[in-house]
């Protein structure tokens, strides 16, 4: 078997693993928490009785061993189950905000990955002068100003004052892909700036590592063009660690955003996640879990792939 | 008034010219902001209201995990769009008086044990089923039986038998209530087509919109329902609700023009928004308060000189500038104010008195242990500020107070109600009795002070009973009393219910029952760019 195959069937099986372990956590985590679904849904306005016939309904009266193994063997079969707050079918509800959150994620990484990218190779080029001090300076001051800051900041500037762009980014099935892509404009923008920092000061560093070897030297005495070195030859052996880092933030893009999401008001996974786990709403807490999970430990398996391809000692052992 | 200006004026309420332009108009023809501004409402009014348009709304209050199953219903969002979706049998006007909706007219027996509401006729659900008595039983049968998860189960437990009579639906009762009609306007007991059993969130109601799409948590639309048997309601086409939880994104939604109404207008904020360019803030002098409660059963607290102590050290002109920003007015120690019927003006405002705190502090021999107050973000906006402010005047006044933060979750189930002493928030009811019953009868459900006065319970049900208006006044009046200097309640201010609108919305009424003219500002406004 190739060591590739081999490496990624270990990593799948060990993910599952992961997975599994996730679950239980997250299931104790919100046996933990005080309250229970029935007062969290009915509020400050629950009788005894009401509080009463709602925890039959909703099974909440059967050990937690019992609910959680009833939840586990249903997603075994493919079965996400319903909220137990509203009985609307999970995986339908969640698919809605999983494919919203991915199509966020998905236009602020093809923004930001190429762009953190060629801003740390200008960096690179111009190490120590004012095209390298500016940007990193300006990419220090984003990732350092925290989200909803900068998510304000942009809605003033760009939703009120010149109302360029719509302070809320509430997308839905009926509109075209166009208006879905100004209606996330701002969103898109603040997230860009919060990656960026991390992964172009990430690209810099691992290049300038490289900068130091002798191979660059004798580039540089054959005469090749600064760029070139930079992007022919020292780049292809920064691209791992390049790679985790955009792996991460990608999945910060995934997981993390949840105060960009409410700021803007956008109708991701974050903050059908929060609104859940506020109800205690367990079956959607886990699947919201288990699919965080998934997403880490997936971009996390090509991250690792990656570092392999890139690396010939790796891709060809002794 | 000139003739330019008339032509202005008429042209501008019917919605073809610019209102800032009408008004920059007005000012160089030498009138003021504000007489331009009155003149421009009167002409609107006299206009009458203009159709069509999509209304979009920002609102606080919406989770993903929200139904439109009506008994599940308990924060803002649902309260809107059940009262734009959905009609109870009755309501109030925002005077206060009953106002028929799907009952037609309402007969009780002599005393008030007995009564029935003769059902309207020709009223259809969205799905194009007609209303019958019928339906309205089964609904009111659903938030009143033993199974029931209802949020107005607790109003609904007076009921001794329910039944139909052709078109009438008869109600007896356990003990006459001269208020149950005020029952029946709660926001749960919309009227569903065989009660909502089959599926209680299917949607289908009577109201002038019906469903098109319902995002929990996101987005909820409606269409005007042509067939809604009340015509004098329903101006706009549509009616888009987007749930904007973060204050300051519902802040710039308005001011950008997304939305045209929004809710909870934070108190801090509102004098900033106020001068932002064609945005107006309503303020709703309501019913909903802020209280810290103590239990008069559990020492320290069932010493009803400390207890008074307490009172007289709150400075309560203090909070409602710093608290509520001014959006407020001062509380009086009981759960009434000037927004309910029968309210008596004479009994005398509680004030802040440091003397009488000492002196009462003392007289209860209390043995100087901090006495510890529990309170949180989510008890109310700004309690735990609040609590600060109590603390710091308590202490003038030698009663040392320690202040426990609780975090937010599960607040209503492990410390309001639980614990001795705590910071929470009522919202207010349509009556002085459904108050009372609710939260100060001894065999109240929410009986949050633990207050048990046999005078006061004696009081409250001969009250309920009782149909001359005068006598009970009297008797609200002596009730009131025994909760200012008896009960556990401490209640320093009353919040205003803060809306902002843009320049597009007209017809907006101010009514004490609720925020959003009390849920209906969708059902009731109307757009001047239709």
């Amino acid at each position: 078997m190739s060591p590739i195959l081999k490496l990624v069937v270990q990593r799948l099986a060990l993910g599952v693993l992961l997975l599994l372990a996730a679950s239980v956590l997250i299931f104790v985590g919100t046996e933990i928490l005080p309250g229970d679904v029935a007062s969290a849904i009915l509020g400050q306005g629950a009788t005894e009785q009401a509080l009463a016939n709602l925890r039959i309904e909703l099974g909440l009266n059967d050990p937690p061993v019992t609910r959680y193994f009833n939840w586990l063997f249903g997603v075994l079969q493919g079965d996400l189950g319903v909220s137990l707050s509203n009985r609307r079918d999970i995986a339908e509800a969640m698919s809605v905000r999983l494919s919203n959150t991915l199509f966020l994620a998905f236009w602020a990484a093809i923004i930001a990955v190429p762009l953190a990218i060629l801003l740390g190779l200008v960096a690179v080029r111009y190490e120590g002068r004012w095209p390298d001090k500016v940007v990193s300076g300006a990419t220090l001051a984003t990732i350092s100003i925290p989200e909803f800051l900068l998510g304000y900041i942009a809605m003033y500037f760009l939703a009120v004052q010149y109302r360029i762009f719509p302070s809320v980014a509430n997308i839905n099935a009926s509109m075209s892909l166009g208006d879905k892509l100004n209606a996330i404009a701002l969103p898109v923008l603040v997230l860009v700036l919060v990656v960026l920092g991390h992964m172009m000061r990430m690209t810099r560093a691992a290049i300038l590592n490289v900068m130091q070897s002798a191979y660059v030297e004798t580039a540089e005495l054959k005469g090749l063009r600064s760029f070139t070195i930079i992007w022919r030859h020292a780049f292809p052996n920064a691209i791992a660690p390049v790679v985790n880092v955009v792996m991460i933030n990608l999945a910060y893009l995934v997981v993390g955003v949840v105060v960009v999401e409410v700021v803007f008001v956008y109708p991701g996974m974050g903050q059908y996640l929060v609104d859940h786990v506020a109800k205690r709403d367990i079956p959607v807490v886990q699947a919201c879990g288990l699919v965080f999970a998934a997403v880490y430990i997936g971009l996390n398996l090509v991250a690792d792939i990656v570092s392999i391809l890139a690396n010939p000692r790796l891709r060809h052992p002794k | 008034m000139n003739d330019e200006l008339r032509y202005l004026l008429a042209r501008t309420a019917q919605g073809k010219h610019s209102r800032r332009a009408f008004l920059g108009r007005a000012g160089a023809l030498g009138l003021t902001a504000a007489a331009a501004n009155s003149l421009l409402a009167t002409a609107v009014r006299a206009a009458g209201p203009q159709k069509g348009g999509n209304l979009v709304i920002g609102l606080v209050g919406g989770e993903s995990t929200n139904s439109l199953d009506p008994a599940l219903a308990a924060s803002q969002v649902p309260y809107t769009y059940l009262r734009t979706s959905g009609d109870t049998l009755v309501n109030t006007t925002p005077a206060g008086d009953i106002e028929m909706r799907l009952a037609e007219s309402i007969e009780a027996s002599d005393d008030a044990r007995i009564w029935r509401f003769a059902i309207r006729q020709g009223v259809e659900f969205h799905n194009g089923k007609s209303l019958t008595a019928e339906d309205v039983l089964r609904t009111m049968q659903r938030h009143s039986d033993e199974d029931s998860q209802s949020g107005a189960l607790g109003i609904m437990r007076d009921i001794e038998t329910m039944r139909t009579d052709g078109n009438v639906f008869e109600v007896t009762l356990r003990t006459p209530n001269a208020d149950l009609p005020y029952l029946m306007t709660d926001y749960h007991l919309v009227i569903q087509p065989d009660g909502g059993f089959d599926n209680p969130a299917d949607g289908i109601f009577t109201g002038p919109y019906k469903w098109v799409e319902d995002q929990p948590g996101v987005r909820h639309v409606l269409e005007k329902f042509e067939n809604h048997w009340d015509s004098s309601l329903g101006h706009v086409n549509s009616v888009e609700i987007l749930v904007i939880n973060d204050a300051t994104a519902r802040n710039s939604a308005l001011q950008s023009g997304q939305v045209a109404l929004m809710n909870r207008v934070e108190p801090r904020t509102a004098d900033f928004l106020a001068r932002a360019p064609g945005v107006t803030i309503h303020s709703t002098p309501g019913r909903g308060h802020y209280v810290f409660i103590m239990h008069c059963d559990t020492a320290p607290f069932d010493n009803n000189d400390l207890r008074l102590a307490l009172k007289y050290a709150i400075d309560r002109e203090d909070m409602v500038d710093k608290i509520l920003s001014g959006y407020g007015s001062v509380g009086n120690d009981m759960p009434i104010n000037a927004a309910y019927p029968l309210f008596d003006e004479t009994i005398p405002q509680r004030e802040f008195d440091l003397d009488k705190a000492r002196f009462h502090y003392e007289q209860s021999g209390h043995d100087g242990s901090p006495i510890v107050l529990r309170t949180s973000d989510v008890a109310f906006p700004g309690a735990v500020d609040a609590a600060q402010l109590f603390q710091q005047t308590a202490a003038q006044a030698g009663i040392p107070i320690e202040i426990r933060r609780e975090p937010g979750d599960g607040y209503w189930s492990e410390v309001w109600n639980v614990q001795p002493f705590s910071a929470s928030y009522w919202g207010g009811r349509p009556v002085q009795d459904q108050m009372y019953s609710t939260a100060y009868f001894s065999g109240a459900d929410w009986n949050d002070t633990r207050f048990f006065n046999d005078r006061f319970d004696e009081l409250l049900l001969a009250a309920r009973a009782e149909l001359d208006e005068v006598k009970r006044k009297a008797m609200y009046s002596e009730m009131g009393m025994i909760v200012r200097d008896e009960g556990g309640l401490i209640c320093p201010m009353f919040n205003d219910f803060v809306d902002a609108q843009n320049e597009t919305v007209e017809g907006w009424v101010t009514d004490p029952a609720g925020e959003m003219m009390a849920g209906f500002a969708a059902v009731k406004v109307w757009l001047n760019n239709a």
